[in-house]
């Protein structure tokens, strides 16, 4: 598929905490021939706190962002933001109901016309473009990083809703990852909580949770965790100082799978944009080279021993047929 | 833990947790699947399957008193894993709903936090961290909140000081306005639909004659 368009929705984050993933998802859905129509004037979601409060206040703030599509020509909607993609759906889903959407609008007095639709940055790069289109655009493959995909919460449950991967194990981001060239370990906590917007209010929540995710990716060896979720990122990176304080003995860096994407793709560091991160991405990115030159140097050795195997083989056909001529003359 | 004596059920509110969750709770058989893969289950005073049962058992004061209800992640795992297809999560948001109508607030800081964020975007039409971060503090009194965190984010331009305005600011405060006055209660709702059928038919009828 190429040539394709959608309306974009940043969220709030990609203003600020989650500059990274916005660049990055910006260059690479242009590499990728995806055009973005940004919703103009588009509000926030109203995030998790908006959904705790009230759904019909929620779906109220998502169904603005919709109207404020339709005004611009745009059904469907594509956005980076786990959270604000679960609110969007949401709304969508509930305002099927005649009430519901009637308690909506009395909230927003914007009528809103069926046919909308939302979906996730890698939902479409994995489903509509597909993976095949992405190898072909790798220049820089990312032989001998090894990483943990980490896919958070809200990307794939609840299932009814969501409709993308398998909620427990989803597999997207690792084959993602392994078609830029990355090694991609099991990863068990692939979608378990890191506590999410919990960190402001409940200080226990982030240090406990997104700790445990971080020493499994280490104690596995994974020389990156990567994230599709501006919450999890700032959680598992910004964080990751404090939750070191409290016993985690690795550092390790969470990019962004889109940042990996633009390395990979070979486009430039204002793209890529690693210097945004808290946590640095040299040393894993140093590991990765040495394990590329090991991996190089053992493909070498096999394809030397190889070809000394087969030579010794044709040498010995050449002395067998040879002495099978002798015999015969004599 | 306190003993809850399950007499006095309170049959309305069993019957408001599930209309405004649309969930069945009474499918609930207790086999704490729920509980088993809650993140926050460190720090509740009732686990996810105690409550569910409190609500099973119409204890309204217990359920809306509760930590627990304040303190879900709102992950969403307990309604992925649980075999009879309750929406979990939503049967929380719904308890939580309710206890912030009737002002029962067990855990301060979570009332102070969604305060925060949504007067943010009420004032800007966007949330702004920084913003965020200050109503909070001011909210609680906890003035030192992750200020640690700020010289990781500040130089790099990702914790804008001043928000991003959006032109339809007022049209988004309008919308918090006519929820905070009541203007999307569903008795509201429902008469406007009749209302509104009524016309429809009232017009067929003009075009028949």
């Amino acid at each position: 598929m190429s040539g394709a368009a959608f309306g974009y929705f940043p969220g709030c984050s990609g203003l600020g905490t989650s500059l990274e993933y916005e660049r990055s998802t910006r260059a690479v859905c242009r590499e990728l021939g995806l055009t973005l129509w940004d919703i103009p004037d588009w509000n926030c979601c109203g995030s998790t706190p908006a959904h705790t409060v009230d759904p019909v206040l929620s779906a109220a703030l998502s169904a603005r962002v919709f109207a404020q599509g339709a005004r611009a020509g745009i059904r469907d909607v594509l956005t980076p933001c786990p959270s604000c993609l679960s609110n969007l759906r949401n709304a969508l889903e509930h305002m099927e109901d005649e009430l519901f959407a009637a308690r909506v609008e009395a909230l927003t007095e914007r009528p809103l016309e069926a046919g909308h639709s939302v979906k996730s940055v890698l939902q479409v790069i994995v489903e509509d473009v597909g993976l095949d289109k992405v190898k072909e655009r790798v220049r820089r493959p990312l032989t001998g990083l090894k990483t943990v995909p980490y896919y958070g919460c809200l990307m794939t449950r609840p299932e009814k809703i969501m409709r993308f991967d398998d909620p427990e194990n989803p597999q997207s981001m690792d084959l993602l990852l392994q078609a830029l060239g990355a090694q991609v370990l099991p990863f068990p906590l692939k979608v378990d909580c890191c506590g999410g917007s919990l960190g402001i209010p409940v200080r226990d929540s982030v240090p406990r949770l997104a700790g445990r995710i971080l020493e499994l990716a280490g104690e596995l060896g994974a020389d990156m965790v990567v994230v599709a979720c501006p919450l999890c990122q700032m959680n598992l990176d910004l964080r990751q100082g404090q939750i070191r304080t409290r016993g985690l003995d690795y550092t390790i860096p969470v990019p962004y799978f889109t940042q990996l994407m633009a390395y990979a793709f070979g486009l430039g560091d204002e793209e890529a944009a690693f210097k945004l991160l808290a946590e640095d991405v040299a040393p894993a990115f140093s590991c990765m080279r040495r394990r590329a030159e090991e991996i190089k140097a053992e493909e070498a050795r096999v394809a030397a021993l190889a070809a000394q195997k087969a030579a010794a083989r044709a040498g010995r056909g050449a002395q067998s047929r040879a002495n099978g001529a002798a015999g015969g003359e004599a | 833990m306190e003993t809850v004596l399950l007499n006095g059920r309170d049959d309305a509110f069993i019957r408001a947790v599930e209309e405004s969750s649309g969930q069945v709770v009474s499918r609930c058989y207790q086999c704490g699947n729920c509980t088993a893969g809650c993140p926050m289950s460190f720090a509740y005073d009732y686990s996810v399957s105690q409550v569910m049962r409190l609500i099973q058992a119409g204890q309204k004061d217990a359920v809306l008193s509760s930590k627990a209800i304040w303190l879900c992640a709102a992950c969403n795992t307990c309604s992925q894993r649980c075999p009879n297809e309750i929406n979990v999560a939503g049967v929380m948001d719904a308890c939580r709903q309710m206890a912030r109508r009737e002002k029962k607030f067990a855990v301060r800081a979570m009332r102070a936090f969604v305060d925060a964020f949504l007067d943010s975007v009420k004032f800007n039409g966007r949330s702004h961290e920084v913003g965020i971060m200050a109503l909070y503090m001011l909210y609680t009194g906890r003035v030192w909140t992750d200020v640690e965190l700020a010289p990781k984010v500040l130089p790099k331009g990702k914790m804008p000081l001043l928000p991003h305005r959006i032109k339809g600011r007022s049209e988004v405060a309008a919308i918090i306005d006519r929820y905070k006055q009541g203007l999307s209660d569903p008795e509201l709702a429902r008469a406007r639909l009749a209302k509104d059928a009524g016309e429809e038919s009232g017009k067929g009828k003009e075009a028949v004659s």
